[in-house]
């Protein structure tokens, strides 16, 4: 008996300092943080947070990897013992939360009839499922089953519903699914996303340049939650006050409804969404990341650098915004007449950025207060470079810079100038007989504020006819209601001056359309002998505009590597990638385009934003192999949409004719609650291949 | 030479540890869902039970049996165990890291395995010599793999199959198992 023990007692002694000595020989250095983090886990080794026990998930909180509130077992106690331990904030830790990315469910026609086994998983092995949708839901909850906290259930559309209370993020139910429809992602994963060939979207989001989930805020429209709307387009969009009255909509060229009936009125939509909150009179939260304490210079307060601002402030990052201008909005403010966007609106939206945490500085151009060279002296960590197009295009004829010639941004700026910052002073001079030249938007912006300040003869003069014009439909129909002439098939040889050098006269040649050009639109060939010439006494010419890039001559050393192309724009070699030939500095909107959408300089901001943080986190800024960027998903691009019951679309209200020509005003007005629901109810609530068929 | 084959044939084939004995449970179910970590632990299992085999039949030779204390074997060997599989595991943080991430939480799991006990306790059943042991060690625990192995090829199929709802995971797990007994039966007149 005490041998026994003896001896017992001897191997384990033995054991021991056999133990001892080779944890002291075989010691790895390891961050003490992680047996400190670990100490507060719950210990359990359970596995669902997702990493291999409690130790390895230690290790990954202390490689940053984790979030403090890792461990879904031991509570929020926890969550902020670990937070200290790293010298973090707890509160402001990103979550991850469970998504679900497919909207089709039982609504996605039947490949084959399966008898199987009642497991996504066993489906998914035989050609993908037993569903046409080659990237939607099979719908048997292998999700639901792995889900160890009841946050998942199978929805009444075959598809599962995430209950975001009960979610903890621990990432079950995206390893069960074998289609990767659920997926777990933190707010700011969501704000860096790009669509993707393989995302189950439908062809209006594809074709948005920004991306904006639009089914999804239709639906929460529809079912009263206007809220959760603006939130759904915040994620993609910061300006949707200004979008929602300026955007053409290419979106809507897309709508599935738009094959067999009139396309969903999709930003009349977002318009009364955003009309909502403002009128509530109460902004929403915006939620941002944890401060990673980086600094970024923002050259431009347009609708790119203000998109761009918005998405870096909310992935954690301190903003700066640089504008030549003594107010922000860019274009959007200074080129985009009163009656299309009030400044009072768009004021309370920039204010709301800028409520994030963003510093403005006002009245610093480029090249002229500052240069990239100081911004690095500074502190800046990189520079995005949203310069805009502020430049008119010459017409190149002779008599241009006659008295009473203005080219198009100029008129509009200086106008927009008087109006909103010095209404005391006199008011820019306006002809009686005014001719327009061009066929865009700022065309049509220009002669419909001419025709407000009491022009008594406004023309637009277009080389090319009124299909050809790039300017939005509406606007042109708009034009045509206040009384604006349009003299198509007209290019402009000279400009005639009386002998004080004021303007009297345009002559023109008249064109005849010939073979397609590269655009596709047929080319304009003048008929000879055809010059006529049309009394007017102020010409504006709005022929496209380019950027100011007079910064990089202006520059000391920095700017001087900066590639520009041959159309004046910041030269970035990947569209999506958006960064310059220095690799800090990016750019996007019309500064990497040339003059575009303001929704495109919205997508692009954010582009840029995502590449930034890319390089400030260190990660590849390259964009995923499969980024759909402005194509379009073959398999979602119907020819016909069956079973649809024809509905009009719901008219946009605008101000009557005779009183909106005297004034500013808006002239388009936001439609009723009733409207919208009734607008909502015809979205098809489509996805990549499925859409509601009876959904009226 | 000729003995070590047979005695190999006899401990992979014949007396499987995981089929024919039916020892080591746990892990032949709990890691037989997925190809790639019935291989790791099969890699690990190879690894552990032939140091313990070693380790635990120079405890018997050195220690036990000159001391006549031979009643105390299941409780040194536990002991003993134990210590070298943290031993070894601090070792290869140490020296062979690549080695220790490709093992990761397979080593410390089969610290108390019963198989890795049960080869270490027939070996001294058996009165093998010391490479007797080491051979029939390694044997084993290349028959824990393959049957491991096996089995994890076979759940991957059934999740493929038709089960009825009561025989869903586990219990067809067991019932395989079982047929794969039946078939390693099959094995019992070759030595």
């Amino acid at each position: 008996m005490l041998t026994a023990l003896f001896f017992m007692l001897g191997l384990g002694l033995v054991c021991g300092v056999v133990l001892s000595v080779a944890s002291k020989v075989f010691y790895v250095y390891e961050d003490p943080r992680i047996a400190e983090v670990e100490s507060f886990t719950a210990g359990a080794n359970c596995g669902g947070c997702g990493y291999a026990g409690c130790s390895a998930a230690a290790v990954a909180v202390v490689a940053g990897e984790a979030p403090p509130s890792v461990c879904i077992v031991a509570g929020p106690e926890s969550a902020a013992n670990i937070a200290a331990v790293m010298g973090v904030d707890p509160g402001t830790a990103e979550p991850l939360i469970s998504y679900n990315t497919c909207r089709g469910g039982d609504r996605a026609e039947e490949k084959y009839y399966y008898m199987g086994i009642r497991s996504c998983r066993a489906t998914a092995a035989m050609s993908g499922g037993e569903r046409q949708c080659p990237v939607g839901c099979i719908g048997f909850g292998d999700c639901v089953t792995a889900c160890a906290f009841n946050a998942l259930k199978m929805g009444p559309h075959g598809y599962p519903v995430v209950d975001q209370i009960k979610c903890v993020g621990c990432g079950a139910c995206e390893k069960a699914c074998p289609k990767d429809i659920m997926q777990i992602k933190t707010m700011s994963q969501k704000l860096l996303h790009l669509n993707q060939y393989d995302d189950r979207i439908a062809p209006c989001q594809q074709t948005c340049p920004a991306e904006i989930d639009i089914p999804k805020y239709i639906h929460q429209i529809k079912i009263g939650d206007y809220e959760g709307a603006v939130n759904t387009i915040r994620e993609r969009n910061p300006l949707l006050l200004a979008c929602g009255r300026v955007c053409p909509h290419p979106c809507e060229d897309y709508c599935r409804r738009g094959l067999e009936d009139e396309a969903v009125s999709i930003n009349q939509l977002k318009r009364f969404a955003a009309d909502y909150e403002m009128k509530s009179g109460r902004r929403l939260t915006i939620s941002c990341a944890p401060d990673t304490g980086k600094k970024i210079a923002v050259i431009g307060g347009g609708p790119a650098g203000l998109s761009c601002a918005f998405f870096l402030r909310r992935l954690g990052h301190g903003v700066t915004i640089f504008d030549a201008m003594p107010k922000l909005g860019g274009m959007i403010r200074y080129g985009i007449p009163e009656y299309r966007l009030p400044k009072e609106v768009l004021a309370w939206e920039i204010q709301g950025i800028l409520d994030l945490g963003i510093e403005h500085k006002p009245n610093m151009m480029l090249g002229r207060d500052f240069d990239i060279g100081s911004l690095m002296a500074a502190g800046f960590d990189a520079v995005f470079l949203g310069i805009g197009a502020w430049k008119d295009y010459s017409l190149r004829v002779e008599g241009e810079d006659l008295k009473g010639c203005y080219t198009g941004i100029n008129f509009l700026t200086n106008f927009a100038v008087w109006q909103q910052e010095k209404p005391n002073e006199p008011r820019p001079f306006v002809g009686k007989r005014c001719a327009v030249i061009g066929g865009g938007n700022t065309a049509i912006d220009c002669v419909r504020t001419l025709v407000r300040l009491g022009a008594q003869e406004v023309s637009i003069v277009y080389r090319r006819t009124r299909k050809e014009m790039p300017a939005n439909m509406v606007e042109i129909e708009a034009a045509e209601h206040e009384g604006v002439k349009f003299t198509f098939l007209a290019a402009p040889t000279q400009v005639v001056g009386d002998e004080e050098g004021k303007v009297i006269g345009l002559e023109y040649q008249k064109m005849e359309l010939g073979e397609p050009d590269a655009s596709g639109r047929r080319r304009p060939v003048p008929i000879e002998g055809s010059e006529t010439v049309m009394d007017i006494d102020m010409l504006i010419t709005a022929i496209g505009q380019g950027p100011d890039v007079f910064f990089k001559d202006e520059s000391k050393r920095l700017d001087k590597d900066l590639n520009i192309t041959r159309w004046n724009t910041i030269d970035s070699k990947d569209p999506v990638a958006l960064q310059s030939s220095i690799p800090y500095i990016f750019t996007g909107g019309d500064a990497a385009t040339g003059a575009d959408l303001v929704v495109s300089a919205i997508g692009g901001g954010r582009r840029a934003a995502r590449s930034i943080h890319m390089y400030l986190t260190g990660k590849d800024v390259t964009p995923p192999q499969r980024t759909l960027f402005r194509n379009h998903i073959p398999v979602s691009i119907f020819e016909s949409v069956p079973g649809i019951t024809k509905l009009p679309r719901t008219k946009m209200p605008e101000l009557p004719v005779e009183d909106r020509i005297k004034s500013f005003v808006e002239a388009d007005l936001v439609i009723s609650e009733e409207e919208a629901l009734y607008e909502s109810n015809r979205c098809l609530q489509c996805c990549l291949t499925c859409y509601d068929k009876d959904v009226a | 030479m000729g003995d070590y084959i047979i005695l190999a044939i006899s401990c992979i084939l014949v007396n499987n540890i995981l089929l024919a004995q039916y020892l080591g449970n746990c892990p032949f179910l709990g890691t037989s869902k997925k190809m790639e970590t019935a291989v790791g632990m099969a890699m690990a299992v190879v690894f552990v039970l032939v140091l313990a085999g070693v380790i635990t039949w120079l405890t018997e030779t050195f220690f036990l049996k000159p001391f006549n204390m031979e009643f105390l074997r299941t409780v040194a060997f536990i002991l003993v165990i134990a210590s070298l599989v943290q031993f070894v595991e601090m070792f290869l943080k140490k020296s062979i890291p690549a080695l220790y991430a490709g093992l990761g939480i397979f080593l410390p799991l089969i610290t108390t395995n019963c198989a890795v006990m049960g080869v270490c306790l027939i070996n001294i059943k058996e009165e093998y010599t010391f490479m007797q042991a080491l051979v029939a060690s390694f044997a084993y625990a290349v028959g824990f793999g393959l049957a491991l192995i096996l089995f994890a090829g076979v759940r991957e199929r059934i999740l493929l199959a038709r089960v009825p709802k009561p025989l869903q995971d586990t219990s067809i797990g067991l019932v395989t198992a079982g047929m794969l007994s039946l078939a390693f039966f099959a094995f019992k007149g070759m030595v």
